[in-house]
């Protein structure tokens, strides 16, 4: 038989440029290569992960692999945009760079001088943050933040809050010990390859995963054990197995009192103003009792044995301590698994057994490591003792009202097993852990042509810290740090629209949009945020006056601004993955990363960054302008490499110094980014054994980091199960001290600020006797919310959205597959159609997110399934809650953190004749790019 | 009619781990990526920004749901990614008026000569897996290489010379090795986990071997574990009393 003779070695590429995906927050590192184009110069040919990088070890998910069709999407933006037409038109002209930075220094220079608060500066998804919220800083507005306050705050900050640091970004499990790794909610995106190779590396041992989410998708539909539990009921399920560990002795006593504020006696003086505080020295270190000498003692001195059982005597008041009121708290009846079985759609037997799996894990089958280390107190030990349980949880128990506290919970369930930083459990990746008291505060003082007085953003200890004006209304425009949600570490976003148009609690004058799709799928209340982007005042201008936007791609959200300044795409562009910012570390080494332009656009576009380096000196920021005035720093890159944020610590921690040989802290390398690019693109310097694990205890780790520039001096801390800044809250809302909250709110702070986690509903709120469906959205694994529709490829896996519903609403409903519904909820309704799906909480729908598109948008056809079949259930969620009759409007958040409560969403639902398309339908809106090729057919080699 | 060799020196094939593969589509694109600047024509895209948009794909991934039995049983959803088997009796090869289709001999590998593939369908409609695909702008007919241009390719480093899909999946779900040797890293896997041929009543003999999902919601019942949960006292003062008394101990 002849068989053909195959070139079986083909040249792979001309040229291998290594540097970071861009598809979604995990970062992977990625091998683009590079084929001489038809016109000699070189183009992308094939993208594949980077086997050395630490983030993804050469795997790549679907979006990054498809990163050839993103880099060639025809919804590009091609140059800067005036509008011509009214706002939602998406009628421009396209104008010269010269032209538009003109225009936007004409906007924003009185803005400046006046009143820099009347800009409002927010960046969606936004990767540079520490340089975005430098330039703010630089242009003295206290009105700036990221998407994080409508996404997943709650986990961050109750993390940070409970033990310095939370999931994902802030620490992994330790995949190659644990046994038994538990996952909360929908976090099939946060984050997304080393969560699936983790995954794949425990299961190939054997270890067990249990999944907790109402919908049996991904990551859940390969666990062993699935747990179909009420959307919004995870913190009582962890409530209730907390009771059983409890009742059962199950805990670490040990761990719990060297490492945590168990032992640390509470203040017992009912009704004064330190009642439930934390006992503390003159230096205001927290007092706990000795055990070995029965004694008052700072919890930190040499030898001191804290005692979880001790009470304390003084002036005929018995304190006693935290760990007595965990008792009193948990061991009450309201948590045995009986009583929450019902509300959690989980039997009880089950939740026994699941709290009993983990015991048995925890404490049968712990091991040791022979890894001697020394801890803060500077006991010796001659081993690590694992505890191979582990957890992951993302947005899926943060977006709900009682997400906060919920998050809490899930921390607590950790450290009562004594699972966090120990062999087998959760790791935190540097600079983490860092405690809450470690970060900054958050800064609102607005001083007209000056810079604000500090970070926007930061952690409150009280009410002392929140950002209110002299005359108690709120500093910022999203309101956050003030009495509605005190603890708003990352803003609040998705409130700043709503707020401006309102013009409470004041009028802003410029809106500075980065990557944030707020007339689509990014706001809650679509049609809502439209209409006040539109609305005109009785002078005939639009309420909110100036809208400034910067996207590389013709999102929703171009047609509804003024002035367009278009970004590159991720190859073609710099950017730091830093240390400063959101960091890409292991749970062994520190780890950062840039992004090169690894080709040149072929557009009249710059990179967002780049930009505000040129605006920044046109504005005369300081930050951003030499002595003599001129521009500070050419480009990103030029930052990126000269901007030291303290001496010697700047964006990026590797190849420092003037020879390129230092981490961490060192000179300004004028080389760095070629050593970068040398080195694959990023930077990893590894923990020495025996630093990495205790971190926050172990006295060589302290060393290790403030080595690495990411502590100023040893800090280790106790974990707070007892949240002290929560109490302080709840004691102003009791009437003590000079920063009291409005009348209407004392209550709710009262209750929802338990300084130890709880759990409460807000199914009532949400209208549940009308409205007993919940409705929930994930993000698909193969795309990046609203990015992956233009994409060519990935469009062809998920082209539009049915609702997903349980087998039982089918029934009842008398729907079949392919019919349509009409799905209420108080705000709005919808009409959609519909699939089966039986892995699936017998009362919850779902669809995946941001499919549903603008007719207009991305560049795709009028008549492409994503405007026609696809859909949002953006439209049936408000940012405030319904009336409730009290004449107040209740936001639709967290009122510990005003995290955007999007899982809390109830709906009903009813069979719909089916119309032509999906309803609510919208105008087309006019494609300032065009549309794209019909077919495609390339290959970039010869 | 095209015949098949006798036997071939390598059975090279794919085992696919049903037990951890979530679902995620990267298998799907890099293969796309990788096919469409390598091997023969570019796998193109038809109404790629419109309606009705398709491109060809020589790797897809299906998902179904499973009912167990049991009353109460929870429904179960399996990720089931789909390309060429590269069956030792491949009906598409015998199938095939040109000659184009064939399977290599050294490596067991079923390709499409391009340049001899008339575009007629017939192996497509042969196959009982659907895992063959005309491409709509060249009209010749598309399947998995097993990126054979990658696999024995000089110009990669040894660790790359594997198909992109092995190579990129997230989870470790693909492994890839010669099936035909039985000491071979796949075949020991495809033993130790009971890997299965795709529909072997069609009598094609796969090659590529899928690994079941490991039995699901199957964690023990709560009373075999009660010991586990064996209340210290009854009452919160019996708590403190035994929290003493382990303290004393520890």
């Amino acid at each position: 038989m002849n068989q053909p003779v195959l070139d079986l070695s083909p040249k792979v590429s001309d040229e291998v440029r290594k540097t970071t995906c861009y598809m979604c927050a995990c970062r992977c590192g990625i091998n683009v290569h590079m084929k001489d184009g038809p016109d000699g110069k070189k183009q992308v040919a094939y993208i594949e992960g980077n086997k050395d990088h630490p983030v993804n070890q050469g795997v790549l998910c679907a979006k990054g692999s498809a990163g050839i069709m993103q880099v060639n999407a025809p919804s590009r933006l091609r140059k800067p945009l005036k509008r011509v037409g009214p706002r939602g038109s998406g009628e421009f002209e396209e104008i010269e760079w010269d032209e538009a930075l003109k225009l936007a220094t004409e906007w924003l220079e009185p803005v400046r001088r006046d009143n820099p608060e009347k800009l409002a500066f927010f960046t969606g998804r936004d990767q540079s943050q520490s340089f975005t919220s430098f330039w703010a800083q630089n242009f003295g507005t206290c009105n700036y933040a990221a998407h994080g306050g409508f996404c997943s705050v709650n986990m961050a900050a109750a993390g940070i809050y409970t033990m310095g640091g939370a999931f994902w970004e802030f620490g992994q499990p330790d995949w190659d010990h644990t046994k038994l790794f538990m996952l909360f909610g929908v976090a099939e995106d946060h984050d997304s390859n080393p969560i699936k190779m983790g995954i794949g590396k425990i299961k190939k041992r054997g270890a067990r995963v249990i999944g907790v989410n109402p919908i049996r998708t991904g990551y859940n539909a390969v666990a062993d054990d699935w747990v179909g539990i009420t959307p919004g009921t995870d913190g009582l399920f962890i409530l209730a197995m907390i009771h059983c560990l409890m009742k059962a002795g199950k805990m670490d006593l040990n761990y719990l009192a060297q490492y945590t504020n168990a032992p640390v006696l509470v203040i017992n003086n009912p009704g004064a103003a330190d009642h439930g505080l934390l006992m503390r020295d003159g230096n205001g270190k927290e007092l706990v009792i000795d055990r070995a000498t029965g004694k008052l003692t700072p919890f930190d001195q040499p030898g001191v044995k804290p005692d979880l059982a001790a009470t304390y005597e003084k002036d005929g008041q018995t304190h006693r301590p935290v760990f007595h009121q965990m008792a009193d708290m948990y061991l009450d009846d309201q948590y045995a698994p009986e009583n929450v079985a019902d509300r959690c759609g989980i039997p009880a037997d089950r939740i026994r057994a699941i709290a009993a799996e983990l015991a048995r894990v925890a404490f049968e089958e712990s091991f040791e490591l022979d890894h001697a280390w020394t801890d803060f107190r500077g006991e010796k030990h001659d081993k690590m003792i694992g505890r191979p349980v582990s957890f992951h949880s993302m947005r899926g128990i943060s977006a709900h009202a009682n997400g906060f506290q919920t998050c809490r919970a899930l921390h607590t369930l950790q450290i009562i097993l004594g699972t966090v930083e120990v062999p087998g459990g959760f790791r935190f990746k540097p600079p983490y852990p860092k405690p809450a008291t470690a970060h900054p505060k958050p800064h609102c003082k607005v001083t007209p042509d000056t810079p604000l007085d500090g970070p926007h953003l930061g952690f409150v200890h009280g009410p002392e810290d929140l950002a209110l004006k002299d005359d108690g209304s709120p500093a910022r425009i999203d309101k956050a740090f003030t009495w509605e949600n005190p603890m708003s570490s990352h803003g609040l976003m998705h409130m700043v629209i709503s707020n401006a148009y309102a013009g409470d609690p004041y009028k802003i004058d410029v809106l500075f949009m980065y990557m944030a799709n707020m007339s689509w799928n990014s706001s809650m209340n679509t049609r809502g945020v439209i209409d006040m982007l539109t609305d005109k005042d009785e002078n005939g201008e639009y309420v909110i006056p100036k809208l400034i936007y910067s996207d590389a791609y013709s999102s929703e959200m171009v047609a509804y601004s003024d002035l367009v300044l278009p970004d590159t795409t991720y190859l073609e562009r710099h950017d730091c993955i830093s240390l400063l910012d959101r960091p890409i570390c292991e749970a062994d080494a520190a780890a950062d990363a840039i992004r090169w332009p690894v080709i040149e656009p072929d557009r009249d576009v710059k990179g967002f960054q780049s930009m505000l380096c040129e605006l920044g000196a046109m504005l005369k920021l300081p930050g951003f302008t030499n002595e003599d005035g001129s521009q500070k720093y050419a480009d990103y890159g030029d930052y990126i490499v000269n901007h030291e944020r303290k001496p010697g610590i700047g964006p990026l921690a590797g190849f420092r110094g003037e020879n390129g040989d230092q981490a961490g802290r060192g000179a300004v390398n004028p080389n760095q980014l070629d050593r970068y690019i040398e080195n694959g693109g990023f930077f990893v310097e590894h923990i020495p054994a025996g630093a990495n694990y205790y971190k926050p205890w172990n006295a060589a780790y302290q060393d290790w980091a403030v080595g690495m520039g990411l502590y100023d001096s040893p800090q280790p801390y106790l974990f707070s199960l007892y949240s002290e800044p929560m109490r302080k809250f709840q004691l102003a809302a009791e009437g003590h001290g000079d920063r009291q909250p409005p009348e209407h709110l004392r209550t709710r702070i009262k209750e929802k600020m338990s300084p130890l986690p709880i759990w409460y509903s807000s199914e009532e709120e949400n209208q549940v006797a009308d409205f007993p469906v919940t409705a929930l959205t994930q993000r698909p694994m193969a795309m990046y919310h609203s990015w992956g529709s233009q994409n060519a490829w990935l469009r062809q896996l998920h082209g539009h959205n049915p609702l997903y519903l349980p087998t039982k609403l089918m029934r009842e409903n008398g729907l079949a597959d392919g019919d349509w519904a009409k799905v209420t909820s108080p705000h709005g309704e919808i009409t959609v159609p519909v699939l089966e799906m039986a892995a699936l909480n017998k009362n919850t729908v779902w669809t995946w997110n941001a499919i549903g598109k603008r007719k207009g948008a991305w560049a795709l056809e009028e008549n492409a399934p994503e405007a026609t079949r696809g859909f949002l259930l953006n439209h049936l969620i408000h940012e405030l809650l319904p009336p409730k009759g009290d004449g107040l409007r209740w936001a639709n958040s967290d009122p510990i953190t005003g995290q955007a409560a999007w899982f809390d969403l109830k709906v009903r639902i009813e069979k719909a004749p089916a119309p032509d398309e999906s309803k609510p339908g919208f105008d087309a809106i006019k494609s300032p790019v065009g549309k794209g090729p019909k077919d495609l057919k390339w290959k970039v080699g010869k | 009619m095209t015949t098949l060799p006798a036997q071939t020196d390598k059975k090279l094939g794919l085992v696919i781990d049903l037990d951890t593969c979530v679902g995620c589509h990267a298998c799907v694109i890099s293969c796309k990526g990788w096919n469409t600047e390598n091997y023969g024509a570019p796998l193109s895209d038809q109404n790629a920004y419109g309606a009705d948009n398709s491109g060809t794909f020589l790797n897809r991934v299906h998902s179904f749901e499973v009912q167990p039995q049991a009353p109460d049983a929870a429904a179960q959803l399996i990720h089931f990614p789909k390309s060429c088997l590269h069956c030792e009796d491949a009906p598409c090869v015998t199938v095939c008026p040109t000659g184009a289709s064939y399977k290599r001999v050294e490596d067991g590998i079923v390709l499409v000569n391009e340049s001899d593939c008339i575009g007629c369908g017939l192996c497509a409609w042969a196959c009982p897996y659907g895992a063959r695909e005309l491409d709509q702008a060249e009209d010749v007919m598309k399947k998995c290489t097993l990126c054979v241009d990658r696999i024995y390719n000089e110009n990669l480093p040894e660790e790359d010379r594997q198909p992109a899909c092995v190579r990129t999946c997230p989870a470790g779900a693909r492994h890839f090795g010669d099936l035909g040797d039985p000491d071979s890293d796949v075949s020991q896997l495809v033993a130790e986990r009971g890997g299965m041929d795709l529909m072997p009543e069609q009598g094609t003999k796969p090659v590529n071997k899928y690994l079941p999902p490991r039995p699901k919601d199957a964690m023990p019942e709560f009373d075999v574990l009660a010991p586990f949960l064996e209340p210290v006292a009854q009452e919160p003062k019996g708590f403190l009393g035994w929290l003493d008394k382990t303290l004393e101990k520890l």
